[in-house]
């Protein structure tokens, strides 16, 4: 069929099921805009700004499993887009993000908003293509789309000068793609799989270590049957967050810098580390010759410069986690789970001797009582997302996540102002549910302007700013390791939260007290409008336990022990 | 920079022969911290590939990460960690025509060379070796007031 290059990028976001696109037009891709305007095939929101366009497309993807598409134009429209790309990246998000260029003529003369954006973006994407010409703009979109999704997922950019957009030709969306170049590994090795089994049947310590990448190969059923099956405890990495659900009795926790008690000294003290999904970040780490120190490793990832990247390996097993696990778990029958009692005793005993815990208080509300608080209320429906800093923190420690997907937040590059937008795509996909962002003083601010975005679009997710009047994580640094000098981080100059939200066409709400914060959170979700929710909380709350960066695990900096029943 | 650790290694990059496929090369290496000693690049004959050379230094565990990465980039085929390898590389050096021309013709075909072209007032030689020989003449031409030297870099196929 004969169609414009426009018309063929609408066709194909059709042709790949995507039901919403979030962008901002501009000079450069007006002819596609043009054709969006004219179909009917999947709706477009409009941010404020094209970073929020790309958490937002971002945020669909994670909620759903699906590739998120987000549209931008050349120049600065692109340039916005890059710490989008970068979020994506870091955390291996499927997206396709389509920028305009200037037209083929203009490329390399600094034309009126061109920027090099497969230049800019080649190291914060999976990989980018500068269209050339019309005839390969079909096999590109499709290898586009097929390249964010599979091996190891991640953000592609297509940047498409504008005179191809306009060309018209002859359009066949290619079935499928080949790219002699590209052949990620799915399936394990069958004998280190059965080495591996080997190692996890002779330990006696250890431990499964759950990263992002189970919730990438949707894995976590195959992960709880492991767990269940074997009996051995588990610790979660801030991305693997409601993979096993909070109330399995296996689950020690999350594990790292603020990791709880448990987790950490398990990780210190197994024999055996089996790791599936996960990268082995600094921020898991600590100290990199103290971690694991008295483990074998078995390290499953698809992605072999993972493995062996940052610690030695003995058991390295390329593949996606999902197929090596149904490979793994029936090599597992019979398998003596008596044998590890003693060691789930020692690791209940750390828990008991330091559980996760806060004083909490009835002068003022304390953050973690906030998190836990939703939790009760609105528990395993909702989807959470955060921004960046201590509440991040505090909603990974304490929020009971239930589901994988349950919880979206950006780990790897820790962009502040993701969470708002993020939620937006969240609640795009699944409209039934409630989402929540729960976010900082400081993080809402840098994409408050989606407010207008989530009221013109009736969007209604629910700000939870928990409000500390600081630039909270790097308060504590400075309360910490800084000889309490709080350069730049003191926001007592701050904007009138409710009528803000109000402004813009939200709702806001202002909370002092745990009786208010009640009613504002049942209120918010019985509405359809976006809202603030500003929660001012005790200011020089920490999150704790800390491992100080570049510190083994085990040395922890500890909450106060309480012993009276407001400890929780 | 000198640590007693790195190694010299060469690898052999196969890569689809398309635009800015070298850029995605060179700036992982930028971008990883990785050195780059020497790269050679031109299109293997009948096909639509690319042999990209590059010789660099790193730990062994760097070295892993090296091949790896850029086995990730999408337009590469194949990534060749060279041991036993015959590696090649030339060198074009002009000297003054003033100079003793059997000296230097001599000293080129110690190296495998000889001079290439002769104009009213320089000689160009060019010699083809290994890198550490190629050095070796490089050193033993400056007595002869060499006013241009340009290294190929190396090449290297796996024996």
């Amino acid at each position: 069929m004969q169609m414009s290059g426009a018309q063929m990028v609408c066709e194909a976001i059709i042709a790949e099921g995507v039901k919403t696109v979030f962008g901002y037009p501009g000079g450069a891709i007006m002819h596609v805009y043009d054709e969006i305007y004219k179909q009917n095939g999947f709706k477009h929101i409009l941010n404020r700004h094209e970073q929020a366009s790309v958490h937002a497309a971002d945020g669909y993807a994670r909620a759903t499993g699906e590739v998120g598409v987000a549209m931008v134009t050349s120049g600065p429209g692109f340039t916005n887009a890059v710490t989008g790309l970068a979020t994506a990246y870091m955390d291996s998000i499927p997206l396709v993000v389509i920028s305009g260029q200037v037209p083929m003529s203009l490329i390399g003369t600094d034309g009126f908003q061109e920027i090099d954006a497969v230049g800019i973006s080649r190291p914060c994407t999976k990989h980018n293509f500068l269209v050339r010409s019309l005839e390969e703009l079909p096999r590109i979109l499709k290898e586009a789309f097929y390249l964010a999704r599979s091996g190891r997922p991640g953000p592609i950019l297509v940047d498409i000068p504008k005179d191809i957009t306009v060309d018209i030709g002859e359009f066949v969306y290619p079935d499928s793609v080949n790219i002699a170049t590209y052949k990620p590994t799915y399936k394990g090795n069958q004998k280190q799989i059965e080495k591996a089994v080997e190692a996890i049947k002779t330990a006696k310590k250890p431990l499964l270590y759950i990263g992002g990448g189970v919730v990438l190969s949707n894995a976590s059923e195959e992960v709880r049957a492991l767990a269940e099956k074997t009996q051995i405890p588990v610790v979660e990495t801030l991305m693997a967050r409601g993979v096993m659900g909070a109330k399995n009795p296996l689950l020690l926790g999350m594990l790292g810098m603020h990791g709880n008690y448990a987790s950490n000294m398990a990780m210190s003290e197994t024999d055996l580390v089996i790791s599936l999904g996960a990268r082995f970040d600094d921020r898991v780490t600590g100290k990199l010759s103290e971690f694991a120190k008295y483990a074998d490793i078995i390290h499953v990832d698809i992605d072999a410069a993972n493995i062996g990247k940052l610690v030695d390996v003995d058991y390295p097993i390329v593949g996606d986690v999902t197929e090596v696990l149904e490979v793994m778990i029936p090599l597992l029958d019979g398998v003596n789970t008596d044998r590890y009692q003693a060691w789930r005793e020692i690791l209940k005993r750390y828990d008991a001797l330091h559980p996760q815990s806060y004083v909490d208080s009835d002068e003022v509300i304390k953050p973690q009582w906030a998190i836990e608080r939703i939790g009760e209320l609105v528990g395993e429906n909702a989807i959470i997302t955060s921004d960046v800093g201590q509440h991040q923190m505090w909603a990974a420690q304490h929020y009971p996540f239930d589901r994988p997907r349950q919880w979206i937040n950006s780990g790897g590059l820790g962009t502040m102002g993701f969470g708002f937008p993020a939620a937006l795509g969240a609640k795009m996909a699944f409209p039934e549910k409630t989402v929540i962002n729960i976010t900082g003083d400081g993080s809402i601010l840098m994409n408050m302007q989606e407010l207008v975005t989530a009221a013109e679009y009736k969007i209604p997710v629910i700000n939870l700013i928990l409000n500390n009047q600081f630039l909270g994580m790097v308060r504590q640094w400075q309360t910490f390791f800084y000889e309490k000098r709080y350069s730049e981080t003191d926001l007592t100059f701050q904007p009138n939260w409710k009528a803000l939200a109000e402004a813009c066409g939200g709702i806001g709400y202002d909370v002092t007290t745990k009786k208010e914060f009640d009613e504002a959170i049942k209120d918010a979700i019985a509405q359809d409008r976006v809202c603030f929710m500003n929660v001012m909380v005790n200011r020089f709350e920490d999150v704790l336990p800390m491992v100080p960066s570049g510190g083994a695990l085990f040395n922890m900096m500890l909450p106060p022990k309480i012993e009276n029943k407001e400890t929780k | 920079m000198a640590n007693p650790l790195n190694e010299r290694r060469v690898i052999s990059v196969i890569v689809l022969n398309e635009s800015s496929v070298l850029a995605r090369v060179t700036s992982l290496f930028a971008g990883r911290g990785y050195n780059i000693e020497s790269l050679t690049v031109a299109p293997i004959p009948n096909s639509s590939m690319s042999h990209i050379t590059i010789a660099t230094n790193g730990s062994p565990k760097v070295m892993e990460q090296i091949t790896k990465q850029l086995h990730k980039l999408i337009p590469v085929y194949k990534v060749i960690e060279h041991e036993e390898m015959v590696e090649k590389e030339m060198v074009l050096v002009k000297f003054p025509i003033a100079e003793n021309l059997s000296d230097i013709a001599a000293l080129c075909g110690a190296y495998n060379g000889g001079i290439v072209n002769v104009g009213k007032e320089m000689v160009i030689a060019q010699v083809a070796d290994e890198p550490l020989r190629v050095q070796h003449f490089i050193e033993a031409a400056q007595r002869y007031n060499p006013c241009e030297i340009v290294r190929g870099g190396v090449v290297a196929i796996e024996r």
